[in-house]
């Protein structure tokens, strides 16, 4: 933590934000924005097959994902991300684009479980090998199925993406 | 005149509405397009289909122990049921049986994923009526059952323990401790869900005389399981073709009498009772032994013999590169698991790969029986038919 | 109380399965081709004309009473056996607790076979599920379509000559050719980082 002896009385927290005691928080609009976006990432509840048990486990009250501010919207019109949780086949798979479609900017995508990264055990003629074929992937957390703590690293890996992002919110990208 | 030109003004007609594959109804892809009269329901027709993985045709080529973990995927809710559907329809091909040990492990385990699989399906029954607090207490008590399951086999999920000719490894002293401390304090945790739920008004409204079906026509339309015995049919699989070790404990089967939504709730409630009651004699009775069959040319040897003997380092080669060397001929096999009757049906041509692999889900007659129990109803009363009939998609769809 | 626990008796079965084919063989002496016997399992091979009748048969007879229909599926023996398909129904008896099973043989040039839903109600979606995984039509089905598989799919993949993996990508299904391409469309509209 660096002490700014300067004689303006501003210190400095991190790179960029300072603070003049007691009340007063300089920084970009940048961190604000993006920390107030990755504090509140609101996923569509998009559960397909084994996943989305250990994502409900996951919201549920043992490992909370609430206390990440991680509220699971039923609409896709209100949220701001998906977790694809589990396989994907090809009879699902307009109907996982026509979803992430209605989603407003900006959004993410979550690839949970082998299945949803590269099609997992099944490589047969139905499944889709991967739902990146069809969806720009953000964050893929893989295991068979994995555990909730897994998912939960897989969010804070997508919030220090978020908070990484520069001007993602503006109309002048 | 007055009342001809209303009606021509105020016609109504039947709307088509989709219950599509993406909804906050947790129960996975099912798809259903109602057919509706102002609130009531004049047809209900479900499309399933969006999580066929082809798990029938994958089997096809692979061999009977590769295609093991493939089982854990279908009915992931309670997936040490289906490997052990799997491996008794297996071992009777064989041939071959479990050691004593491992049948009471095996019927120990089928009980605590019957618990597990109750406690899911009340959780999501009760979330999608409205009752938002059982879904956090009932996964209270399902992540202690998955601690149990991680202390046995390292995995919560997707757990393959259960193997042909017995378990994978032996259990702890620790592990018994544990299980007898849940089974101590779970009639408590029971009687918490059914003072929450059982005598609320909103409750009986929802679920008294929703979805009744008589026994006759249950049973014409294949329902089996607690769907089937709230309608009073006394059919369970555990009693009428006993596996593992179900004739040596002693149970009682839940049957109901209206065969409503309200009986059938009652009946899954009655049979975590039940569950907790073989566990603990299980625990009791638990011989001492081995856990895994001795017949080297369709099991797996143990490690130790394998570094150490020539004979059966060539079996276990044998067994992983080429398969068993199975007798040609088919079998169908039934075991009763929490959602109803998981029937196996193979057919082998006498090389280590199943011929045909046929999985009877109960799942999918199930989601069958769908327009049957639906007519009628308002359009609420669809989820409470869907939970009620208690479908796994992975199940379904297979 | 409504729902009460019943202490189920575990007493032995019925018929001897064996003894269910015996009274099929009488019943129907020229429609059975073979009894076959594994495991103490019985299997009777018939000839697929006259199979609404024996299911019938087996339905309602009152010493029989199989009313519980546990399974139809289909198996393809192809270049195994003269008649490439067998569709198998497994039955079982709840009240007496005996259990046979059926094999009716449907050859690869005409694959037809009557529609037992008239018997029993469940056998709709086993049957469209056989449609769609062997291409075998159930005459007198109420709604014969594909249910696992997308409708306007091609091909039969539980056949023995169908690829695991599938077609070709080229020749793949055309919804999910078409989402593939729209994806591609829309990926220049997509953030960068």
């Amino acid at each position: 933590m660096l002490i700014d002896t300067s004689t303006t009385g501003l210190i400095q927290v991190e790179e960029g934000t300072k603070i003049l005691p007691p009340n007063v928080i300089i920084t970009t609009f940048d961190k604000i924005i993006n920390w107030g976006r990755l504090s509140s990432i609101w996923p569509t509840t998009f559960g397909l097959a084994c996943c989305a048990i250990e994502m409900m486990a996951a919201g549920a009250a043992h490992y909370d994902f609430d206390r990440f501010g991680i509220i699971f919207r039923g609409s896709p019109r209100q949220a701001d991300c998906i977790i694809v949780a589990g396989t994907v086949t090809k009879k699902m798979a307009p109907v996982v684009r026509r979803v992430y479609d209605q989603i407003p900017e900006p959004r993410y995508v979550v690839a949970m479980g082998s299945c949803a990264c590269t099609g997992g055990v099944f490589r047969t003629y139905s499944t889709v090998q991967g739902c990146d074929t069809f969806l720009p992937v953000d964050v893929y957390v893989p295991g068979c199925p994995p555990r909730p703590e897994t998912l939960l690293e897989g969010m804070m890996l997508l919030q220090e993406k978020i908070r990484k992002e520069q001007a993602r919110w503006s109309p002048w990208r | 005149m007055i009342q001809r030109e209303a009606e021509k003004i105020f016609e109504t007609r039947e709307l088509n509405v989709n219950m599509g594959p993406q909804h906050p109804a947790t129960h996975g892809v099912l798809r259903l397009v109602l057919d509706i009269d102002g609130e009531t329901i004049v047809k209900v027709t479900p499309y399933v289909g969006y999580l066929h993985r082809g798990i029938e045709k994958l089997g096809e080529s692979l061999s009977y122990f590769q295609a093991l973990p493939l089982t854990d995927r279908m009915d992931y809710v309670s997936a040490m049921s289906n490997n052990i559907g799997y491996c008794v329809a297996v071992e009777k091909l064989f041939g071959i049986e479990a050691p004593e040990r491992a049948k009471f492990i095996r019927t120990m385990v089928g009980e605590m994923s019957r618990i597990a699989n109750h406690l899911l399906w009340l959780a999501t029954h009760a979330l999608d009526i409205g009752a938002m607090t059982v879904f956090l207490y009932c996964f209270r008590e399902r992540e202690w059952i998955l601690e149990l399951y991680e202390m046995i086999c390292g995995a919560r999920l997707t757990v393959t323990y259960p193997r042909i000719g017995g378990v994978r490894n032996d259990i702890s002293q620790e592990f018994l401790d544990s299980l007898y401390k849940f089974t101590e304090e779970f009639p408590s945790r029971v009687l918490e869900y059914e003072t929450l739920i059982d005598q609320n008004r909103i409750w009986l409204r929802r679920t008294k005389g929703i979805g009744v079906i008589s026994a006759e026509e249950a049973v014409n339309w294949g329902m089996t399981g607690p769907t089937l015995r709230g309608s009073g049919v006394p059919y369970d699989i555990r009693k009428h073709m006993p596996y593992d070790a179900y004739d040596k404990v002693e149970f009682d089967v839940p049957i109901g009498t209206e065969g409503d939504t309200y009986d059938r709730y009652r009946c899954r409630m009655l049979e975590m009772r039940q569950s907790n009651k073989i566990i603990r004699q299980c625990i009791e009775k638990l011989p001492l032994g081995p856990v895994m069959a001795d017949a080297p040319k369709f099991t797996l040897p143990p490690k130790d013999y394998i570094l150490k003997d020539m004979e059966h380092l060539i079996h276990q080669f044998m067994l992983i590169t080429k398969g068993p060397i199975v007798p040609e001929g088919e079998i169908y096999v039934a075991t009763e698991v929490p959602k109803g009757e998981l029937g196996f049906y193979f057919v082998s041509d006498g090389s280590g790969k199943p011929y045909r692999m046929r999985v009877r889900a109960p799942s999918f007659i199930h989601a069958g029986c769908l327009p049957r129990l639906c007519v009628g109803h308002l359009v609420a009363d669809v989820i409470a038919a869907i939970g009620t009939i208690d479908i796994v998609l992975g199940e379904c769809d297979r | 109380m409504a729902v009460t626990e019943v202490r189920i008796s575990i007493h032995p079965a019925g018929l001897n399965p064996k003894d269910i084919a015996e009274k099929i063989k009488e019943q129907f002496p020229d429609q059975v081709i073979e009894v076959a016997e594994f495991r103490d399992q019985v299997a009777v091979i018939v000839k697929r004309d006259n199979i609404v009748e024996i299911c019938r048969y087996l339905h309602d007879d009152p010493h029989l009473s199989l009313d519980h229909l546990q399974d139809i599926t289909a198996v393809d023996y192809l270049n195994k056996k003269d008649v490439r398909f067998e569709v198998v129904y497994n039955l079982y008896s709840i009240r007496y607790r005996h259990k046979i099973r059926i094999r009716a043989q449907v050859p690869e040039n005409d694959p037809e076979i009557d529609s037992v839903v008239p018997i029993w109600a469940g056998a709709n979606w086993h049957e469209r599920e056989c449609f769609d995984m062997f291409g075998i039509v159930f005459t007198g089905h109420p709604d014969l379509r594909r249910i696992l598989l997308p409708e306007d799919w091609e091909g039969h993949p539980l056949r023995k000559d169908y690829p695991l993996e599938g077609p070709e990508p080229d020749k793949d299904w055309p919804g999910f050719t078409e989402v593939l391409k729209r994806s591609k469309e829309l990926r220049e509209f997509e953030w960068e980082g």
